[in-house]
Parts: structure tokens; sequence; C-alpha cells
């Protein structure tokens, strides 16, 4: 901080020149400001101190604030969940990370049962403003348990706030948002966009994180999107142009709660919707969205929705997960699949 | 860690490697004589004010355990696990740390709750069926008592983090049963805490089950106490009967605690003199001899016979504490018996601190069926 403040602009005050900015980067800048704006705000899990954490996401945080505000924990899922609940009811805004989302198992007994249920157990005396940031999904090669979408079995536990950007933009707000938030949110952030660029010019304000947001719009079909699978929408979209399709592309943002209202007001304007996810699709996510978009707008589809998503397999070996993850080319073919003329 | 010594978390590193004592230890023998020497552990007999005090906190509380228990068989309680027979290790321990510490509770632990001052309507609300626990976490500095066994060890570690991080001078102490020690969370707390030497003090209170399973099928380790070694922690291994050890060995660690000596593990070897909860039937699992050896070590008892052989219990002070037990036992009958009044549309008020439209919609719907009667039959029955 210079002392002479009347040639240096407040930091905070106003959003820097624009500058291209990866999601990593975007999620670290988030961490960084937020830590900068709030000393209760604290980091901790496994390798986020010098090493900046496996994707970097906390790259260079231990060295502007100390081994107080962000340090590396035993390596223990539910060690760091548990802890992050009695830090948080005494006042701090604990971020924490799971290093990857098949190992945040260990922890599922802490999430489900106190991070979900503290608040309304206590009778809303005690909130858990606590951020639990899981990498998540496939396609960067990851040998097997590190590329599973277990998004459903946190969005199957009440009272959790389930989120996944699918963009560095939405990184930077939505993180910002879910530290900012009394209660605890479960903030997925896809592995394979960690390196998808943008040009930000920070601190970027972006929807509000419950809210779903049309990134394309068209006439024809509804894509139900988020995280990693809005590329796949949009590549879809891209390809459907030619073939005198107009796609419509929702990205939900945030899993729990689910904005009906932008969904409805999707798929009521084009008639027909289909849900992306790589997860597998036996009880998977895209089920509640199916059943949900169909329950409230049944009068305005003209065909039923379609679940575009991973087999119902383990997840694959590298070299094989192309073939379990939804592409544009399965999109469209599934999108074929409906009668048009009617 | 040894890379660079900016380590200002780990003020200490220096791991205890004392094992604990074979034979628990202890203050008071079983006849109520004071012990000297290597029995004690080293640990000073508190003064007869401190004694008379616990005392009067264990006469009480087991006066509320046996009142609860009685409810829960007339069915004013969903249902109530007792300590009876724990009231050493329970009052002991919970009269060594402060009002401005933190206390994480079990299920078992209501007459902990007791001593520290909460009603017994708020103890007991959920016990009686209601969605949430009664009384007010941070007013008490108690913890929501947790059902899902050493998940709440985790809680007290970080809270105690959390407050040396701030330079408050807090403690946490936790209370877990001999069967959660098998348990991952456990191992976590306990390592967590060791490494980041927090001011938490872990008291296990072996009561020899686990529901119906000995302590024999939970380990294999010489007493629960040498498990702190392996963590690099001080553990204590106690005569979990005795209050006065109990409250010495606890004391000692919470001041150890709040000077930045880190985490203590301290075992108390007691016995649960009732079933596990009123839903329980102990005959299938223990003989009775075996439960009229333990209550001939009775912890009042012991303490009784110390204080009348000091004259340090009165006829006085002795119906002083029957008519405090009395007034709390005929309070706790009173609340109870008053039907709980239960909104089931505050089930949809308190799981997000920002209102859901789902959930906005499904307590429209609910209530919409109660406008309706849906449930006149249910409530006039409940009335």
């Amino acid at each position: 901080m210079s002392a002479d403040t009347t040639t240096a602009p407040p930091a905070a005050a106003e959003a820097s020149a624009p500058t291209q900015l990866t999601m990593a980067g975007a999620l670290n800048a988030a961490l960084r400001d937020a830590m900068a704006a709030d000393d209760r705000v604290i980091v901790y899990g496994e390798d986020v101190g010098p090493l900046g954490g496996v994707f970097r996401v906390t790259d260079g945080l231990q060295a502007q604030f100390g081994e107080d505000r962000i340090w590396d924990s035993p390596l223990a899922e539910s060690g760091i969940i548990g802890t992050a609940i009695g830090m948080a009811m005494y006042g701090m805004r604990p971020v924490v990370e799971m290093q990857f989302d098949a190992f945040s198992y260990p922890a599922f007994e802490q999430m489900v049962s106190h991070v979900a249920k503290m608040r309304n157990r206590t009778k809303g005396r005690v909130t858990l403003p606590m951020v639990v940031r899981i990498p998540c999904a496939g396609a960067i090669g990851g040998v097997e348990h590190h590329s599973d979408s277990s998004e459903a079995y946190w969005t199957s536990t009440p009272g959790l706030t389930v989120v996944m950007p699918s963009n560095p933009a939405d990184a930077y707000s939505m993180l910002r948002e879910a530290i900012d938030s009394d209660d605890p949110i479960v903030f997925m952030e896809p592995k394979s966009r960690y390196w998808s660029k943008a040009p930000l010019a920070l601190p970027v304000t972006t929807a509000p994180m419950d809210r779903a947001e049309v990134v394309r719009e068209g006439t024809d079909v509804t894509l139900i999107a988020y995280g990693p699978t809005v590329r796949t929408a949009l590549e879809a979209a891209d390809a459907a142009v030619d073939e005198g399709l107009s796609i419509e592309v929702v990205d939900l943002r945030s899993l729990s709660p689910f904005d009906d209202e932008t969904v409805g007001a999707s798929v009521r304007k084009t008639s027909r919707a289909a849900v992306i996810h790589e997860a597998a699709q036996f009880g998977g996510y895209g089920a509640e969205v199916a059943a949900r978009v169909t329950e409230r707008n049944f009068h305005h589809l003209a065909a039923p929705v379609l679940r575009i998503a991973g087999f119902d397999i383990p997840f694959p070996s590298p070299k094989l997960e192309e073939y379990h993850l939804p592409t544009a080319d399965r999109v469209l073919a599934a999108l074929d699949s409906w009668e048009w003329d009617a | 860690m040894a890379h660079d010594g900016c380590m200002s978390l780990n003020v200490e590193h220096a791991p205890q490697r004392t094992l604990p004592s074979a034979k628990p230890l202890r203050l008071l023998d079983n006849a109520g004589h004071a012990l000297t020497g290597a029995a004690t552990g080293g640990f000073t007999l508190p003064d007869c004010d401190t004694l008379l005090d616990l005392y009067r906190k264990m006469v009480i509380a087991r006066r509320f355990d046996v009142q609860v228990t009685a409810l829960t068989k007339q069915g004013r309680l969903a249902t109530y696990p007792s300590a009876y027979g724990q009231e050493a290790c329970e009052i002991g321990a919970i009269s060594a740390i402060g009002s401005d510490d933190w206390f994480f509770p079990t299920y078992r632990d209501c007459v902990a709750l007791i001593t520290r001052g909460i009603e017994p309507g708020e103890i007991l609300q959920s016990f009686r069926g209601d969605w949430h626990n009664g009384y007010d976490q941070h007013a008490h500095r108690t913890a929501a008592q947790a059902t899902p066994l050493a998940t709440q060890a985790l809680h007290a570690v970080g809270l105690s983090h959390a407050a040396r991080l701030r330079h408050d001078p807090i403690v946490a102490m936790t209370f877990l049963g001999d069967g959660a020690t098998s348990e991952g969370d456990a191992h976590e707390a306990f390592n967590f805490a060791a490494v980041w030497q927090t001011p938490t003090v872990f008291v296990v209170q072996n009561n020899q089950y686990a529901i119906s399973v000995p302590l024999a099928r939970q380990t294999r380790a010489a007493t629960l106490a040498d498990k702190a070694v392996g963590y690099g922690m001080p553990g204590y291994h106690v005569d979990g009967n005795d209050v006065a050890a109990m409250y010495a060995v606890t004391h000692a660690a919470v001041e150890r605690a709040r000077a930045g000596g880190g985490p203590t593990l301290i075992e108390g070897v007691t016995y649960r003199i009732e079933s596990h909860t009123n839903s329980d039937d102990p005959t299938r699992y223990r003989e009775a001899r075996e439960v009229e050896h333990w209550k001939r070590r009775d912890p009042i008892e012991r303490l009784e016979k110390y204080l009348v052989s000091e004259g340090a219990l009165s006829e006085t002070v002795r119906a002083e504490i029957t008519d405090a037990a009395e007034a709390l036992a005929a309070k706790t009958r009173e609340v109870m018996t008053v039907e709980a009044e239960l909104d089931p549309l505050e089930l949809f008020d308190h799981v997000y601190s920002r209102p859901r439209t789902a959930l906005l919609e499904q307590r429209a719907s609910l209530e919409a069926e109660l406008a309706a009667g849906a449930f006149a039959q249910r409530e006039a029955g409940a009335r």
C-alpha cells in the first residue's frame, strides 16, 4: 500500500483494465480480494500453501497473507470440513478445498449431517458461512478417482447451496458472492475449464449466483447446461445453425436452488428442452431438471425433455473418457431423436 | 515444517511421549479415602469447597437424570440417553471450563448441560420430539448435542483453533464415548488438534459399552488414553468415578491449553448403569452382577464418604442440596408435562438464511392443507 494516497487511487474502487484471465486465475483473484477485504476469510486444505494448490488456484496467497490466514492442513477431508464448521461457528469465513471431487467423500458425513443441517437444527442461531471448493468433472485426462461428477450427492441434501461457474467472469463473481454468503456453499469448479480464458476487468460482478443465465438466444430448442457442458451446448448451438436449428443455451450456474423462472421462460419460448451433464444419467441431476421442467411446463412442451449425460458407468480411464463425455455431436444426434413434424 | 521456521501455528513442536498410567489415576479410593503417592499421578486433591461444589452438582445432576428417565417411561420424551453412574466424568470435566469456554456435547451429556446452567426444557427440546435443539448455543457457548459419533470433536478443534488465531484465551472441551474412539473423525480430531496445537480438551467417557458392544470389541489398545501418544499429545487414564481426579486432571489440561500448551486426551473409566436409551434391553448383553459391581463404585457415594469424614458435609448443607435437586426435578416435571407447541410451518423457516422459492411454495402448500383441516384430527388428538 502506498503511503501517498493523493496519487494512488484506492485499489478496490476502480476496476483494472481488462486482461486475459483463466478461470483458475479469476478464482485466485477472487480469493485474494476476499481475503484482503475481510480478515475473517481464511483458506486451508491440502497443498494450498507453498504449492498454491494442485490447480494453482491459491497460488501466491500464503506469501501475501501469511500462515495464519492460509495454510496446509493434515490430509483428511472430514477433518477439513469438521474443523471449518467450528471455525465458522466462531465467526470465521473459512474457504476450504477438497483437492478432487472424489476425495470429498470422506467428508460426506460432516457435509450432510452438520454443514447442511446446522442452521436448521439450531433454529437459525448458528449459521455456517463457509465455502467448500470442489474441483469437479473430467476431460482433463485424470486417472481414476480424479474426474467424478458428484453434484447430485450435494444437490439432494437440503441445507446446501450448490453452484458451478462455467467461465472466468462468473468464477470470480460467484466465488466472491459465495464467500460473502451467510450460508454454506458447495462451490464446484469444472476442472476442464480452469484454463479457459476471458478478458476481465476486476472486480467483475455478474448476475447473482442463484440465477441461471441465457448465454445464447435461440427459438427452437433450449439446452440446459452447467459447468463444463455449457461449452458443449454452445458448440452444439453453433453447429446447429448449419442445419437451420436455432438453439438457446441456459447456463444454470446454480444447481441448488434451481432457477425455475429463467429455465421455464426459455422452455415455454422454445417448447423443447434437453439437459446436458457429465455425470451418469441414472439418478443424476438431469433427472431433477427433466422432471421439474416437465411438471411446470408440460402444456408448452412439444416433446419429452431429453437427458444427454455420461453413461451409467464408473468414470473411464484417460484414454477412454472421450467416449463417455457428452459432445456437441451427441447432443445434436439426441435432438434428432425427437419427432420434428409434430 | 523444517523448511523455514516460520510456522507460526506450531509454536511448540515437542511431542509428548509419556505413556498414561496403566492403572487409572485416582485421588479418592472407593471407600472415600484420600490417596497419596504414585496412584495420584502427581495431581493434588482439590480443596473441600471445590469438592463440596462438585458433590452438589453431582447430586442435582443425578436427580435430574432419574427424573428425565421417569418422564421418558411416562411417554413425555421420545428418547433419553441416561448418564446415571457417569456423574464424576460429566460434572468433574464440565466444571473445569469457564463460561467463556466452549463445550461440544453428545446426546448422553444432558447432565453436563444442566451443570452448565441450561434450562431443562431447552436441553430436552429435541428429545421430546421437536425439530430443533432448544438452547441458545452462543449464549451458553455450548454446541447443539451431536448424535453422529465423534463428529463434534472436529468442531471443537476448529472453534478452538479459530479462537487461537484471534488470540482469545478460549478453550474448547468435547466429550466422546469409548465407541466413538473407533470412528475416523476421532482420529482426525486428535491429529488436527495435535498438529495445530489447538486449545482443545478431549474427554473420553469409557462407560464400557457402545450400546451393546463391549470395549474389547472396539480396541486392542491397553487404554484409550494410550492413543494420545501416537498423536503427540498428553493422555491421562483416570478413574472416571472419582470426581476429584476427573476435575483435577481436566482442570490442569484446560489451563495448559489456555496457556498455549495444546490439546489433551483424557479417558475417564466409568460405567453406564442404565440402558443405552429407553428402547435398549441391556439384559441381552451384560450380567446383572456386573451392573451391581459398578453400583458399589458409585461416584457420589465415594465423594460423600470423604466429605463426611472431613466434616465438610453438614446436615444443613445436605438438606439444602436435596431441596435444590427436588426443585429442579419439579421444574423439569412441570415443563415436560406441558404439551410442546409444535408448528409444522416452522420446518421451512431456518433451512437457509434467505427464503427459497421452492420452499416457500411447499410451505404454502402445507399451510393450505392445515387451513383445510387435513390434520385436524391429529391436532385435536395432540391437544
